[in-house]
């Protein structure tokens, strides 16, 4: 076989190389750049190393937030993805209902992210909001502002509302994909409900899980917009996420230094834990 | 192991069924008796699978009643009528090992673990997986995954049948006949009754007692190899078993005579046909004799198939074929008769006059 080498194709490549060094390469050195050097203004830099880095390393703040950050997703992801299985599987196989259903759980996910905070910001205004002036009409001491656990409810609630159909279709795409004849054979074997849960659709729904798992997990850690939106990272710092307090530490109080080298270590968590999740699921393919 | 009666059954996929047309099952009132093994044959979609799944309760049809052993089973569901089924393309749990796919059935039924593992033991060995019985079952080729699904059909010992859809499709053909035989064992050993649903002559012959052959929802027979092959009761099943299948020739019947053109046979019965019928006339190839004496014939083609020769010829205007042997020779001036004990005569494709 001979091969002939064309070189010619890498200019095809050529215009999304550039778009990607604009969009991503280039802002992530700058912010690199940042995080090694000082500047007074005047475009006059001083070299760093690696002293942003040990800053935000040593701060509780930094270890706070990312605590919270850590809680949040652990508590929404164990709410979302069993949630999302159950209402997958009681979903509708054929008929009217489907693209019924299908719509109704596209709807939040069609909402842009700040307009999901101003929502749920009314919806909970004791004031003015049909849950919180409902929950105090009923006697409940509910107030997002100033009470840390019901700002902490009100924004996981908000996100179950918001993010659990993405796992919802996800978990339908796979279910619709097995052939009949597993949940026949299923029959005929005298399978319990539960066993073809575990052993028919648990299985095939296993790689749309992955993606779900993942895609809640690195959005959920990178929530910024609805708490910003909602509670301002208050009360207190109750709910200051990494990303409110880089936005603070950057913009705020103009940091660049260490708004970068937070940055970095931020970028750097989601891709470890990421990698990690993704080895410890798919792991169970390579020994079989 | 169980009597299977099926009263008046039939079934339309559709909702509200008008015509005859609209089943997929037009009628079906027939008995199995206990410890059979049949065969359903027929060409795709002509209500094969339809049937089976009748049996086994994955479909309620639509008119009709499924009685085991007396019981009446219609409104059970599948879990209840202790069948087994194995579908036509492999059906594994592919998290589990190869052994706890074949145990699955029985450990679904709370049988005891002892007895489990007996039955597994056995079942693994005969489909020859002994070897792979704590591998998980995804890495399989596509047989390995089938005899794994024909092993857990097999599994249960106290079912009241087995049912079989197209089970061997993936199998390569070799081990094709060697499950088969295995399956023919069994069903001796065991006395299962057994339903086997297939469009391959071969496989339906070799391994029924009965066949039922099938056509357009409809039984148009039932009968042992031998039977289907020498009185085809309905057209299609002489096109359909054989190869190559039965001569159907249009014919003109006066009393107990036949006129094919300009060529007329003596039958041995005056066949008993109403004003305005389509009779034809069924002859095997097998039985139409090539020689130098009857109707002359021009011959088209002869194809060697090994052990015999077909010959295509032209009689009276229309093809038929003609099976020699392989050292049979053809005269200069070829002329047919026809064995007269052979002759099937058809009146609207199905089939009339006394039995041979």
């Amino acid at each position: 076989m001979n091969k002939t080498w064309n070189n010619k194709a890498w200019f095809m490549v050529l215009p999304m190389l550039v778009l990607v060094a604009f969009s991503a390469v280039i802002p992530l050195m700058t912010v690199v750049n940042y995080s090694v050097q000082d500047t007074f203004g005047n475009n006059a830099f001083f070299w760093a190393g690696t002293d942003w880095f040990r800053q935000v390393l040593e701060s509780d703040r930094f270890w706070a937030a990312l605590g919270r950050n850590l809680l949040f997703s652990a508590i929404i992801l164990t709410i979302e993805i069993p949630l999302g299985i159950l209402i997958a599987l009681n979903m509708p196989k054929k008929g009217i209902g489907v693209p019924v259903c299908l719509v109704l759980m596209a709807l939040p996910l069609l909402i842009p992210w700040n307009v999901v905070g101003t929502i749920w910001q009314v919806f909970g205004r004791v004031d003015i909001g049909l849950l919180g002036y409902g929950l105090a009409a009923l006697g409940i001491n509910y107030n997002y502002v100033n009470n840390v656990f019901d700002a902490w409810a009100t924004l996981i609630v908000m996100d179950v509302w918001h993010w659990t159909s993405l796992v919802v279709l996800l978990c339908y795409a796979g279910l619709v994909s097995i052939p009949e004849a597993y949940y026949q054979a299923a029959k005929i074997d005298g399978a319990s409900r539960w066993a073809v849960f575990r052993y028919i659709q648990l299985p095939k729904m296993k790689r749309v899980l992955l993606i779900a798992f993942l895609l809640r997990f690195m959005d959920s850690f990178m929530i910024y917009t609805e708490p910003f939106v909602i509670t301002g990272g208050g009360p207190g710092n109750s709910t200051t996420f990494l990303s409110i307090d880089l936005v603070k530490l950057a913009i705020g109080q103009f940091d660049l230094g260490p708004a970068a080298a937070m940055s970095l270590i931020y970028f750097l968590i989601i891709l470890l834990l990421s990698w990690i999740f993704y080895t410890v699921m798919t792991s169970g393919d390579e020994t079989a | 192991m169980a009597r299977i009666d099926l009263e008046h059954i039939r079934h339309a996929y559709g909702e509200k069924p008008a015509s005859a047309a609209d089943y997929a099952l037009k009628e079906v009132h027939h008995e199995w008796s206990d410890g059979g093994a049949y065969a359903l044959l027929g060409p795709s979609g002509c209500g094969k699978t339809t049937l089976l799944n009748i049996i086994s309760g994955l479909l309620q049809p639509s008119e009709g009643r499924i009685l085991f052993d007396g019981k009446d089973v219609t409104d059970l569901p599948t879990q209840e009528r202790n069948i087994a089924q194995v579908f036509q393309f492999p059906v594994i749990y592919d998290t589990m090992t190869v052994y706890d796919n074949l145990a699955f059935p029985l450990r679904n039924r709370k049988v005891p673990e002892a007895d489990v593992d007996r039955r597994v033991r056995e079942i693994i060995e005969m489909i020859g997986l002994g070897d792979w019985a704590r591998r998980k079952a995804r890495g399989l080729t596509a047989d390995q995954k089938q005899k794994i699904s024909l092993g857990r059909g097999l599994v249960r010992s106290d079912v009241n049948a087995i049912l079989f859809d197209e089970p061997l499709t993936v199998i390569d053909p070799h081990m094709k006949w060697q499950l088969r035989s295995q399956l023919k064992k069994l069903h001796r050993q065991f006395g299962f009754t057994m339903v086997y649903v297939t469009h391959d002559q071969t496989e339906a012959l070799t391994f029924a007692d009965k066949v039922v052959v099938m056509y357009d929802g409809e039984i148009v027979q039932i009968g042992t190899p031998a039977e289907l092959f020498e009185r085809p009761s309905h057209t299609f099943v002489g096109y359909f078993i054989g190869s190559p299948g039965m001569n159907v020739l249009p014919v003109a019947i006066d009393g107990s005579r036949a006129r094919i053109g300009e060529t007329e046979i003596v039958l041995d019965h005056a066949p008993a046909i109403a004003a305005g019928a389509k009779t034809e006339l069924g002859i095997r190839p097998e039985f139409v004799r090539l020689g130098r004496d009857g109707t002359p014939v021009r011959i088209a083609k002869i194809e060697d198939i090994g052990r015999q020769k077909i010959v295509r010829a032209e009689f009276s205007g229309q093809s038929i074929a003609i099976v020699i042997p392989e050292d049979g020779e053809i005269p200069a001036e070829p002329r047919v008769t026809f064995d007269p004990a052979a002759v099937n005569i058809y009146a609207n494709s199905w089939r009339v006059g006394g039995e041979g």
